[in-house]
């Protein structure tokens, strides 16, 4: 057990901070969250800065593009980043996070080529078509079918919950290319697409959230033409390949934000110092409660990446489904406590932490919902037995 | 930086565990219970002299004493793991007293010597009665005997108490470590009767009502786990406090579950569930309660959140 950063590990993070102290004032203004190029374009042009820093892709593999920095170097990336109030990945968070992640792990040498280099450049942003209408928890069921013609596949059904569909490049596309039967279980017929997202038959549907924006949308395919060899992983194994993104979207995509939580901790303990609410002392060990936990679940996330840096191929384990359950409950009682200190403020849209608070309502279900979850961690790491 | 335990820690871990299984196994632990039993509903047992000596003899006591006197020279990352099986075992007695002892009482370094301290809040002292001094007094205090809840942990009341502040970020580190062993523990005893008792022609644990209940155990202890080590490699006083909170809610909360999953049978004294939650409620009064842990906690993050606001955003 050793919490120290070597003198290498420490001089990156002194130049990093150099860094972000100089390029973050020269940030051009947050785009409104309606407005979907603005956003496309500040979170590409905030990736464009760290490509040209040579800070993107940082934890990837060199041969696909990255820079193969240490578990421990990514996380002080992480680190310092949420802690100077840097941009969040968002638009590129599925192509940095996991379908290029995924795409590094399993696919071609040519894959690596096309695809990865405009994620890390800036270039392009990726979404994710896994959901269904009729494929949720239960994602293995979806329907989606790709039929072979000659060198393309012929793609028919629809997606849903498309977080970023309306701006993205590419979507990483779960489709079934083989009917189900009694010779074939609903796992073994899928693959794994990229999908241009102009390619002729798609039609993409904002929807609109509970938070009264567009963050994600449907999405209907209707005969798209996507070429055989944009498949990454065999023919009807996509459910293995499925499996390698699933455990990046748990395992490392969320570590950054529990820095931003802990930020907004900070922000909270001083708005309730100012407003008085600090003298409640319900209300005062329940910030204290959360700033532990906050802080534990910190060292959790340094606990599972010093046991992916261990693992073959970095690909993190099973491990990420435990932070997942912890960190998506803690984050919602960080809102609810927020809107403790806030009092009756907290029912205005104008107060930043109220859409946060609103958008904290999905962390148990995307991604998996906590009792699918709970599933896996009952099922895979306890070894109760498979059933009801 | 890599977060995990080395080999020799590992070894260490893996040690204790297996002496404690051999010295301290579960058919120790329920004679021990027994003999509490005989005194009556209320008594509680003493501490066990000779595997006081024994534990004293494993180096249990004298773990962080430096070699040049007569301890093995190890730290609170050891310590930790090394309580953390006393804890998956119910090892009864003063522990963390009498190692947090070591150095200072004679006798405590090797186990010859039982140490208590005042480390519940308010007149009660545990195991006063079988101890051979008390950790920030001068001499044993005289106490009157109360029904103690757990079986193991005897009490008395003391007309005055005396200053344990400085041992009590470490009392409340070990008393962590103790509380995460047993939480740990409670998870597997409850995924092992998940799998072997059956109800409507299958293991009850195929149900999603109690592998979710599993689950939360395991997040739980989990979330202390890293708590409890992280605390251990810094020894920051909010890290501390956190461990101690975060373990002590494993802990109770993991025994309550355990007990659901057994149904009927938890709520029997042959279980063993009743027994890790009734520790688990003592030392969660021990050095460091959830109210006080979660006030320092409170300081320090405004302490840190006003100091973040001095400073300019990336300094
Ligand atoms: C903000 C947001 C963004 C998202 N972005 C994307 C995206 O970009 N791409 C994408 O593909 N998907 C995305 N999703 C979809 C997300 O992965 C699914 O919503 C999620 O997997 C749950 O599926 P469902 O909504 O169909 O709920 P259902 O599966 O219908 O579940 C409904 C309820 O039933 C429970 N349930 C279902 N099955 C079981 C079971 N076996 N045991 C116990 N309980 C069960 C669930 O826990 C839940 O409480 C997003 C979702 C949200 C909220």
């Amino acid at each position: 057990m050793d919490l120290t950063y070597t003198e290498e590990e420490q001089d990156f993070r002194a130049r990093l901070r150099g860094w972000l102290a100089k390029v973050l004032p020269e940030l051009p203004a947050k785009p409104s969250p309606d407005d979907w190029p603005g956003r496309r374009a500040y979170d590409l042009g905030w990736q464009r800065r760290l490509h040209e820093a040579g800070y993107a892709g940082l934890h990837w593999p060199v041969d696909a593009g990255g820079r193969g920095a240490t578990p421990t170097q990514h996380l002080i990336f992480l680190e310092e980043t949420e802690r100077a109030g840097a941009p969040y990945v968002g638009a590129n968070f599925v192509g940095l996070l996991h379908a290029g992640p995924t795409i590094a792990a399993e696919g071609t040498a040519e894959q690596r080529a096309r695809w990865l280099p405009p994620v890390l450049r800036g270039d392009e942003v990726w979404c994710q078509g896994f959901s269904e209408p009729g494929a949720g928890s239960d994602l293995a069921s979806l329907r989606t079918r790709a039929v072979r013609d000659g060198d393309d596949y012929v793609i028919t059904g629809s997606k849903i919950w498309t977080s970023h569909a309306e701006v993205a490049d590419w979507c990483e596309l779960l489709v079934r290319t083989r009917p189900v039967g009694a010779e074939v279980p609903k796992h073994r017929g899928i693959s794994w697409l990229a999908m241009p997202m102009d390619a002729p038959g798609v039609t993409v549907r904002p929807l609109r959230t509970l938070a009264g924006s567009a963050e994600f949308a449907e999405m209907f395919l209707d005969e798209v033409r996507v070429p055989v060899a944009n498949r990454v992983g065999a023919e009807n194994d996509g459910w293995r390949v499925t499996m390698v993104t699933l455990s990046f979207e748990r395992g490392t995509a969320f570590v950054g934000e529990v820095v931003a939580c802990r930020r907004t901790l900070g922000e909270l303990a001083r708005a309730a110092k100012a407003n008085g609410r600090w003298d409640d002392p319900v209300l005062r060990r329940r910030l204290g409660r959360l700033y532990g936990e906050f802080g534990a679940l910190w060292r959790l996330t340094q606990w599972n990446v010093s046991e992916a840096g261990r693992s073959a191929g970095g690909v993190p384990g099973i491990g990420g489904s435990v932070f997942k359950l912890a960190y998506s409950h803690a984050r919602q009682e960080l809102y609810d406590t927020a809107a403790e200190v806030l009092g009756a403020a907290s029912l205005s849209l104008d107060e930043e932490w109220v859409l946060d608070r609103l958008s904290s309502l999905s962390y148990t279900i995307a991604a998996g919902t906590s009792q699918i979850q709970q599933n896996i961690v009952a099922e895979r790491i306890l070894g109760l037995p498979k059933g009801r | 930086m890599d977060f995990q335990p080395t080999e020799d820690q590992q070894h260490l871990r893996a040690g204790v565990r297996d002496l404690l299984a051999g010295r301290y196994g579960r058919e120790a632990l329920r004679a021990s219970v027994d003999a509490a039993a005989g005194g009556g509903a209320g008594a509680a047992a003493g501490v066990d002299r000779a595997l006081w000596r024994e534990l004293g003899g494993a180096g249990f006591f004298a773990l962080r004493l430096p070699e040049s006197e007569g301890g093995v020279g190890l730290g609170l990352p050891e310590a930790v793991l090394v309580f953390e099986e006393a804890g998956r075992a119910l090892v009864p007695g003063p522990l963390v007293a009498t190692h947090l002892a070591a150095g200072v009482v004679p006798g405590a370094a090797d186990g010859t010597a039982v140490v208590t301290a005042f480390d519940l809040d308010g007149p009660l002292v545990a195991h006063l009665g079988d101890a051979d001094a008390v950790l920030g007094a001068a001499a044993v205090p005289a106490g009157e005997p109360v029904r103690s809840v757990d079986p193991l942990t005897p009490l008395h009341r003391v007309a005055a108490a005396g200053d344990v502040s400085a041992y009590r970020a470490t009392g409340a580190l070990l008393t962590a470590a103790l509380q995460l062993g047993s939480a740990l523990r409670t998870v597997e005893l409850a995924v092992r009767y998940a799998g072997e008792r059956e109800q409507f022609g299958q293991p009850i644990g195929a149900f999603q009502a109690v592998k979710h209940l599993c689950a939360r155990m395991l997040v739980r202890a989990e979330v202390a786990r890293t708590a409890v080590y992280a605390a251990a490699v810094t020894g920051g006083p909010g890290e501390v406090a956190a461990a101690k909170l975060l373990a002590d809610e494993a802990a109770v909360q993991g025994a309550r579950d355990c007990l659901q999953v057994h149904g009927g049978m938890g709520f029997t004294w042959e279980a063993d569930v009743h027994l890790h939650l009734k520790r688990a409620w003592v030392r969660a009064e021990q050095w460091r309660t959830a109210a006080q842990a979660q006030e320092l906690l409170a300081e320090e993050l405004l302490a840190e959140a006003l100091l973040a606001e001095e400073l300019p955003a990336t300094a």
